[in-house]
């Protein structure tokens, strides 16, 4: 177990209600390195923010998770008391939200909410705790930290918010940062700033990166990796370049297609027909199949596996491309 | 701009908000005198352009630019302050509502949250009747559920469910229905105010073929307001750049995607992410856009312009037409400095 800054392994999720188990997530593997950053894409309903939280083990009820690991620097998590586990989030991971309006408590200044957590997670004097928050505003560039620190979240722009809230989540130094559609809400020029600024991030501080997005776009330029999901699993994974040029899974090829700019202006957009199955009734076999162009007998009973094609760093769950 | 040569053509349209409230929120009290403030949101500022028979104009900015306003204006679902809004000509801002009636049937308007334009309590069948039959009571009741049945034909939602209530559909079936809504009655002109912003790729790109496809078939004329920069390059025609309410650039979609001039959609394009470009360079813009009830004098955009001078910061900018048809309005462009 060396080497590696996280390994999940056939995580599974499920969340217990009156009539059964619903299964969220279904047995995802992935590996993440330091300074290593992967991107969980898919659309709204595929599981992305379910594994994000499961991770961090803040899945709550009726969600729990039964089956598979997750191991952070050698420690599985699924293990820890939840003590233990508190430690280890904040500490060692931090997750960052889609909406800073939601995340920053809006009735408290960015002082308190800042050294707020220092206190919950280090044992420093009050004056050492604004230290590090106004280092750590400086780190994600906001300009006049100094001024920043005694304003509400409120007087700063939805830009400022986000950088605040990143900020935040440096305070412990994490190994690993888990983003949850960290700018959706945002502007393109203000996107551009912090996804930027999170690669950065990455780089100068050792940290792993997992990115929550349905962008295909912003992914591609900020992560190394990529994993495609569809309903609870992950149907594609690989290098993004590779994905990103040669996708080979008929979901991942019609999300790319989907995307305006990609053909030429005007022309019909590759469509895929249908819509994300819901939890409730995924169907049998590939749960891709009601709505793939290219599905045979085969995709109707069985679930393919996610094997890797051609020896190449790439997995498919495809029974048809796969070959 | 000739008043008639478009199919809808606004000029020097202003639309201001009065935020200030009561009058005693409007009253202060300093150096021992009481005054009275005023707090006005500028919206929109002077904006002009003509939109042409069977084209897809977009306008594009960041929140708060001003872009929605600018389409609910149009339509006369605000007043605007000052400014003349032309229907093939006719001018129909100083219109009374009733005089306004026979325009609001051939425009039309889609809007963002399926969820939230869609009454709840009214069905399908219901949702989509109403229009017709407000504007044309003479209408027989087969006329009207046959014509229901075309449109959710057309729209791709099966009209056996038409006695469904909104909560039984998933986004993108709901914003067909509210597609299928605005083309009820059989419109020229719709204004669609980010129609695909709340959807999923895959399910806005279906929407987007949808109105391709309407367009198409009906000759439709769309004012589509996006902050999505990529499906603003896929559809439009023409697309107008707009920064705190006021237009800075506008072109045809090839020249504005290959030879932007004002510096702010030189900015605003370079964000965007491109698939599977690695770390392109984006130009990054100083400081952050002004509050709208405090314009900066001059041109709007001086405090965050690289190509400043002291005229940018006095005089403001007037749209400019260049040789190519497209309209900057920028100093810096007209000295030849960029």
């Amino acid at each position: 177990m060396v080497g590696h800054l996280l390994e999940v392994k056939d995580l599974e999720v499920k969340f217990a209600l009156r009539f059964g188990d619903l299964t969220a997530i279904d047995g995802i593997s992935f590996i993440l390195d330091k300074k290593e950053k992967l991107g969980l894409v898919g659309e709204s309903g595929a599981g992305k923010s379910v594994t994000g939280f499961s991770i961090i083990n803040l899945i709550s009820k009726p969600g729990y998770i039964s089956g598979g690991s997750v191991t952070l620097d050698g420690v599985k998590l699924n293990d820890l008391t939840d003590s233990e586990m508190r430690e280890i989030r904040g500490n060692k991971i931090s997750m960052i939200f889609q909406d800073p309006m939601m995340t920053l408590n809006p009735v408290l200044t960015i002082a308190t909410q800042m050294t707020e957590t220092v206190h919950a997670h280090r044992n420093v004097s009050k004056n050492d705790a604004m230290d590090i928050a106004l280092d750590k505003l400086k780190k994600v560039y906001i300009p006049s930290p100094e001024k920043r620190l005694f304003q509400y979240p409120h007087e700063c722009s939805g830009g400022m918010r986000q950088r605040i809230v990143v900020a935040i989540a440096l305070l412990t130094n994490p190994a690993l940062i888990i983003a949850d559609e960290p700018t959706t809400a945002l502007d393109v020029t203000i996107q551009a700033g912090i996804t930027d600024l999170l690669s950065e991030l990455c780089e100068t501080d050792d940290m792993g990166l997992i990115l929550i997005t349905h962008d295909l776009a912003v992914v591609s330029q900020v992560t190394e990796k990529i994993a495609v999901m569809y309903a609870g699993k992950i149907i594609e994974t690989g290098l993004t370049e590779d994905i990103i040029k040669n996708p080979r899974h008929p979901y991942t090829q019609g999300l790319i297609g989907s995307i305006p700019g990609t053909q030429e202006m005007g022309k019909r957009l590759t469509q895929i027909k249908g819509m994300m199955p819901t939890l409730t009734d995924i169907p049998k076999g590939c749960a891709f199949h009601p709505r793939c162009d290219i599905g045979e007998q085969i995709c109707r009973e069985t679930t393919p596996l996610l094997e890797s094609v051609d020896g190449e760093k790439r997995l498919i769950a495809c029974h048809i491309a796969g070959v | 701009m000739e008043k008639n040569n478009g199919l809808l053509t606004i000029k020097n349209l202003t639309k201001h908000f009065d935020i200030s409230g009561g009058l005693l929120d409007q009253l202060s009290f300093s150096n021992g005198k009481i005054s009275r403030k005023r707090t006005v949101v500028k919206a929109v500022n002077d904006v002009s352009f003509s939109i042409q028979p069977g084209e897809t104009l977009s306008v594009v900015g960041e929140s708060g630019c001003g872009k929605s306003t600018l389409a609910r204006t149009v339509l006369g679902l605000y007043p605007p302050n000052s400014g003349e809004i032309y229907y093939r000509g006719d001018r129909i801002d100083t219109l009374s509502s009733k005089e306004m009636l026979p325009y609001r049937a051939k425009m039309q308007m889609i809007f963002q949250d399926p969820y939230a334009s869609l009454n709840p309590r009214m069905t399908v069948a219901r949702t989509l009747e109403e229009p017709v039959v407000f504007h044309n009571k003479s209408i027989s009741n087969d006329e009207v559920q046959k014509k229901v049945e075309d449109v959710m034909e057309q729209v791709g939602v099966d009209p056996k469910w038409v006695d469904r209530y909104p909560h039984e559909f998933s986004g993108g079936q709901r914003q067909r229905i509210s597609i299928a809504r605005a083309l009820m009655v059989d419109p020229e002109f719709v204004v669609a105010d980010e129609p695909v912003s709340a959807l999923d790729v895959s399910i806005q790109a279906q929407i987007l073929n949808l109105m391709m496809d309407a367009q198409e078939k009906r000759g439709l004329t769309y004012l589509f307001i996006t902050h999505d920069l990529s499906v603003v390059k896929h559809i439009s025609t023409r697309v107008a750049v707009m920064y705190l309410g006021t237009l800075c650039e506008l072109a045809t979609v090839r020249e504005l995607f290959d030879s932007r001039r004002h510096p702010y959609t030189k900015a605003l394009l370079s964000a965007i992410p491109i698939l599977g470009e690695r770390k392109p360079k984006h130009i990054k813009l100083k400081g952050e856009v002004p509050t709208p009830i405090n314009l900066p004098p001059g041109c709007i955009f001086h405090g965050r312009c690289e190509y400043v001078n002291d005229r940018c910061k006095e005089e403001k900018p007037k749209i400019r037409v260049l040789d190519s048809g497209a309209q900057v309005a920028c100093h810096a462009v007209e000295e030849g400095r960029i």
